[in-house]
């Protein structure tokens, strides 16, 4: 049965594409992967294999200074935004629905929706105020920014979460007179960490890889990783960037490895 | 209901609201508060030195469209920006086309392959849905830029004589942006394909339906809600893209998202890019109730 629904379900030509799909979808990242290892000069001709340009990656000093510009927003902003999630996730999740519960989804959801450069344009414009009332020029702007962006991202694994979670236990819990706060320290916590880990990690991708809020809000001299890469495409192309490219690749690929393996688990 | 009963619902809707305060207050203050603000600017005075008087003006928005000719001193239609909407448009238009032709095949691939080896076809497609746009944009400028892969392969095989000029076209910046959109197409589509029920095809051949009019008539009018899904997707960064055709594009063949950008960061004219974001944020949020209201439909007939 399983063999003939697999037969009917083929349509000719598609399992082609979608290989071809596929192929096009890696080759230009592995190449780049590849290239970042190149000796040669050329990021067309193969000249051995080198760890040349990370180690000039690693000499250069506004690379780690954009790095640990990166790391600080991206550990900040993924902190911030993670513990305001799980709030919001706690609010309007396993209660009856209330009046203004649409509008706070669509609150939170908004920087989905709004295209990047707009809520950037809107940023730039008033961070600047806020600049020139209080003279203040730190990150905090970029952290407050990122956090913003990052809500929805934590906000999903969270309350997808919250929904599978069986209420019995709390219900138990407070039958074994255990005080509101006792459940939710004992029972709900530690089964909602795994939602609470996935969702600070999505939102630490996120938060590492913008590029259009960053460069909108960034002051002179704040470049973080992904803003730097692009201010390096104005002059000449190095393999350098692949180098820091294949870096936050490996990064990338590896928190969301971690983000499938704890969604995915379900005790 | 009882006022025990009554009182227990207010405070657990009041409950609701007090734990998602912070959140609402931090996107309030650094996400859609400020949209309002770009609203105000936009019916502002221009500052010649690249800023804004504080005065009533509907200059940014006629600037839009028009241009305004100092030497005849009368309003002329502004072709250049004209260009850069009938561009960001088509571009746009043509990513959501391409990215449906090779997504949803992609689609229909994962979702018919036996259930263990699902997880990790569609691991396969959410690893570039993830992966930073820029060092995606990266990857692909490697393969087609003038000295790229794709040319020196071409040179070597002898195919062509001298690299083919693809790096700031249009064609660069549609091939860009299918490959950095293809995800959210693949994504939602699979998604809706997964729950077809495979009996129908079953049905449609035993009615001597042919493969075509098999797809035509069961399976695109099914799976329509994971289509529009798909293609809003596609569009809307499509149509607000910056670092693509940014990167592909050049300074030559810029979009919408190019163009403010050059009203601000080169400090050219705030209310017209004020007024250009707002344009922008309308059209996407027109073409998102759009969804809104088809996906409404397709759930109250009972699809899905």
């Amino acid at each position: 049965m399983a063999e003939r629904g697999f037969e009917i379900s083929r349509l000719p030509g598609f399992a082609t594409v979608a290989v071809a799909a596929f192929v096009i979808l890696y080759l230009p990242i592995v190449t780049l992967v590849v290239f970042s290892f190149n000796d040669s000069n050329s990021v067309a001709t193969w000249g051995g294999l080198s760890l040349h340009w990370y180690a000039d990656a690693w000499d250069n000093a506004d690379v780690k200074a954009a790095t640990m510009r990166s790391l600080i927003i991206g550990v900040s902003a993924a902190f911030l935004s993670t513990i305001l999630a799980t709030l919001a996730a706690l609010g309007t999740t396993r209660r009856r629905e209330f009046r203004g519960q649409t509008f706070i989804y669509v609150m939170i959801n908004q920087p989905l929706m709004v295209p990047e450069i707009v809520t950037a344009v809107a940023l730039l414009i008033f961070f600047g105020i806020i600049k020139v009332a209080t003279g203040y020029q730190g990150l905090g702007y970029l952290i407050a920014a990122h956090t913003a962006f990052c809500i929805p991202f934590a906000y999903l694994p969270i309350r997808a979460r919250l929904e599978s979670m069986d209420l019995a236990l709390e219900t138990a819990a407070a039958d074994l007179y255990a005080s509101p706060w006792q459940t939710f320290r004992r029972v709900t916590l530690p089964l909602l960490a795994p939602g609470i880990m996935a969702g600070a990690m999505l939102a630490f991708v996120i938060s590492l890889d913008d590029v259009v809020i960053t460069e909108f809000v960034k002051s002179g001299g704040q470049d973080t990783l992904p803003t730097y890469m692009l201010g390096q495409l104005r002059r000449a192309f190095t393999p350098e960037v692949n180098a820091i490219s294949t870096m936050l690749l490996g990064v990338t690929v590896v928190l969301l490895t971690a983000f499938f393996l704890l969604t995915r688990n379900k005790d | 209901m009882s006022p025990a009963e009554e009182n227990a619902v207010r405070s657990s809707a009041r409950n609701g609201w007090l734990l998602s305060a912070p959140a609402l207050i931090v996107l309030a203050l650094a996400a859609s508060g400020p949209l309002l603000i770009v609203v105000w600017y936009s019916f502002l005075t221009a500052n010649d030195t690249g800023g804004i008087i504080r005065e009533f003006s509907l200059e940014g928005w006629k600037g839009i469209f028009l241009t305004y000719d100092i030497f005849e001193e009368k309003y002329a239609l502004a072709d250049a920006h004209l260009t850069i909407f009938w561009r960001s448009v088509w571009l746009s238009l043509t990513t959501t086309l391409l990215a449906f032709a090779i997504g949803f095949p992609t689609a229909w691939f994962i979702a018919t392959r036996p259930a263990q080896q699902r997880a990790m076809w569609l691991f396969l497609i959410t690893i570039p849905f993830w992966t930073n746009l820029l060092i995606r944009t990266f990857a692909i400028n490697e393969v087609i830029r003038n000295e790229g892969i794709l040319n020196t392969v071409l040179l070597m095989l002898g195919v062509i004589d001298a690299p083919l000029q693809i790096n700031y076209t249009e064609g660069a910046v549609l091939i860009g942006m299918t490959y950095v959109y293809l995800p959210l197409m693949v994504l939602p589509l699979y998604a809706t394909i997964e729950r077809f029920d495979m009996r129908l095809l079953e049905a449609a051949y035993d009615l001597y339906a042919s493969r075509w009019t098999t797809l035509r008539r069961v399976i695109l009018p099914i799976v329509k809600p994971g289509i529009i899904a798909g293609s809003i997707l596609v569009f809307v960064p499509s149509l607000g893209a910056y670092v693509t055709p940014r990167i592909l594009g050049g300074g030559k063949k810029m979009m919408i998202g190019n163009f403010i950008e050059l009203q601000f960061l080169q400090g050219k004219n705030w209310p017209l890019g004020a007024a250009l974001s707002v344009l922008l944020l309308l059209i996407v949020m027109a073409a998102l109730l759009v969804y809104v209201r088809v996906a409404n439909r397709d759930r109250s007939q009972g699809h899905g």
